[in-house]
């Protein structure tokens, strides 16, 4: 790491210079926290990393104390839950956190994905530094979904039984991986044992993704709204203690949308049905998967065919495996792309309609100008759109686009931002 | 394991001048033992997620079709999983009789979807082969869907009056479990 090749600095402390002498942890912390230099332009997208990291935070400490009143079986673990909110004390709170805290955790990724999106922060050398956190979106679905199953309500058991049916699509030996996911011939006792088994370990598998994410981020550097790379001192901050400021600010704002929801509207994000037992003899009504897997489940549904809706559907995250391939501009940032800049603002769109699509019945229809129009038609409209902006688009604009010129350095587009643009 | 036996080879191994030497064998020697180890020891932990002895042997039960009137159904508990049980009338089992087989989504005749003899029983497992929803149309005043046996509220499958994908997703027929009448009013389902 460059930043490494600076001398230790001078600890006050006897005690710390003995301890960094032997494990130079003080050193390390204070060349990568401490004096790693940081592009001075970062604006508020660049703040939802730290946020992100302290949802994670959030989410082992809550779900850590809830394990010790959670008993993992079907006959107890609804009402064992039901305890937690009325009896254990404080564990209403724990427990709003911890259900809330994982929807805050996704807004927080979910934003953090957008923003390098736009600014093509996947791009060289970063791709792998990307990947690594399509691997962690990928540690999270599984844990969210698997934590999602612990109340054992009726979503829960429900959701449950449709995911993993997912997996019997597979030719051959569909129904052996199925039967191999449940422990036994239904989602039961061994289903609901395991899950909670590994929502406790895949945190810690997350950690560790991120502790390589962050580390591939201090080799390449962060990228920065201009997307050019810093060219000396001029153009950097040290970390802190202007970004520890400046991302601590971002973390309160962030935590107090949050504390809104656990304290005046924890219910906002669930499903009512989850409030009623699982009974693996009825399926409620209207199932839907929780809020950030609705865009992905609107393009399962629009395949007509069961295995081709469950390759579509993953593919939807494999393709971002991709991306720092398929998108041939040179320039990086959006700010400079005029073509590039609103296709992705409709790549946004097209997410947030195959989330509504997603979140309707299969069946549903909305009449605009008194047309009946299906909304699988328009989840199939938009999950044609998801594949074409990553798979046409994307390689297509980097040879078509004329970008704008970039600035000189950072510094340039800081003190000189009419100019810049 | 095969790079570094390769690696091995073109720096010439030990011994011989052919370039095949004692240490390539103990190389590849070493790593197939290695990687049938691991695959040895990965196993039991694999395995350890089937289904268990208890789980296996709960398997089979007994089900009395007393009181089942003509045009009922029931639902009942086998393998955490419910089996419907319809007492079928002579319109319902002629209509499914009706159909030409072929041009179903998955062609199964109806007389190979119950007992000889027993014709107004249709038993099936009442899970949707698309993704494992419980289909509507078992109890009084649920819909039925538009071929009259079951319905599937979560993406839409219509099931026939012999448990027969008729239109939707699913790409199979409710399945069929392996039962045998005890007596004429009792069956064993498993």
């Amino acid at each position: 790491m460059a930043s490494m090749q600076g001398k230790p600095p001078a600890f006050n402390s006897a005690v710390v210079r003995w301890i960094d002498k032997r494990l130079p942890i003080f050193t390390f912390m204070h060349h990568e926290y401490g004096v790693f230099p940081t592009p001075r332009n970062f604006n508020y997208w660049w703040s939802f990393g730290g946020i992100a990291m302290v949802m994670l935070i959030t989410m082992i400490v809550t779900g850590i104390v809830l394990a010790m009143n959670y008993t993992p079986h079907v006959d107890y673990a609804f009402d064992s839950v039901e305890r937690i909110r009325r009896d254990v004390p404080q564990g209403w709170l724990i427990q709003y956190m911890h259900m809330n805290g994982a929807s805050f955790f996704f807004i927080a990724v979910f934003i953090h994905l957008f923003r390098g999106m736009y600014y093509g922060s996947y791009k060289n050398p970063r791709e792998l530094l990307w990947m690594l956190g399509v691997v962690i979106l990928l540690l999270m679905m599984a844990t969210a979904f698997m934590g999602y199953v612990l109340p054992w309500g009726q979503m829960s058991f429900w959701g449950a039984t449709v995911i993993t049916n997912l997996f019997s699509a597979i030719p051959v030996f569909g129904e052996d991986i199925v039967t191999f996911l449940w422990g036994g011939f239904s989602v039961d006792n061994p289903t609901l044992n395991r899950f909670f088994s590994l929502h406790y370990l895949l945190p810690f598998v997350i950690v560790g993704v991120v502790v390589l994410h962050i580390a591939a981020m201090h080799v390449a550097g962060s990228n920065n709204p201009t997307g050019i790379d810093p060219r000396g001192p001029q153009d950097t901050l040290p970390f802190s203690p202007y970004y520890v400021t400046k991302d601590g600010y971002a973390v309160v704002v962030f935590l107090i949308f949050y504390a809104i929801f656990v304290f005046f509207a924890p219910d906002f994000f669930g499903e009512p049905d989850n409030y009623t037992k699982a009974n693996p003899l009825q399926t409620p009504a209207h199932i839907v998967p929780e809020w950030y897997f609705l865009p992905f489940y609107a393009v399962l549904r629009s395949i007509p065919d069961k295995l081709g809706g469950v390759i579509a559907m993953f593919g939807a995250i494999g393709i971002l495996f991709l991306l720092p391939w398929l998108d041939t501009s040179r320039v990086r940032s959006g700010r400079f792309r005029p073509m590039f800049k609103w296709f992705f603002w409709v790549f946004v769109i097209d997410c947030l309609v195959l989330g509504w699509v997603g979140g309707n019945p299969a069946d549903a229809e909305i009449s605009i100008l008194g047309m009946h129009i299906p909304l699988l038609w328009i989840g199939r409209l938009a999950t044609f759109w998801y594949y074409f902006h990553f798979l046409i688009l994307l390689p297509l604009l980097g040879k078509i686009e004329r970008p704008l010129p970039l600035p000189a350095s950072i510094a340039d587009s800081v003190l000189k931002p009419a100019a810049a643009r | 394991m095969a790079s570094s036996s390769k690696a091995a080879t073109s720096e010439g191994g030990a011994g011989h001048g052919d370039g095949v030497g004692r240490r390539d064998f103990l190389f590849i020697a070493t790593g197939a033992t290695a990687a049938v180890g691991t695959a040895a020891a990965i196993w039991p932990f694999l395995n350890n997620m089937n289904p268990a002895a208890d789980t296996l042997a709960l398997a089979s039960i007994e089900v009395s079709l007393n009181g089942i009137e003509v045009g009922q159904a029931i639902k009942v508990s086998w393998r955490g999983k419910p089996v419907f049980i319809r007492h079928r009338t002579p319109e319902e089992i002629q209509a499914a009789r009706d159909v030409d087989v072929s041009r179903l989504p998955d062609p199964e005749d109806d007389a190979k979807r119950v007992q000889k003899g027993h014709d107004d029983w249709l038993i099936v497992v009442g899970v949707c082969t698309h993704l494992g929803c419980i289909p509507l149309g078992t109890a009084q005043g649920e819909t039925r869907g538009d071929y009259k046996g079951w319905f599937c509220p979560c993406h839409g499958s219509h099931y026939d009056t012999s448990g027969r994908i008729r239109r939707g997703p699913a790409p199979k027929n409710l399945e069929v479990p392996t039962y045998t009448f005890v007596n004429d009013t009792t069956i064993r389902i498993g």
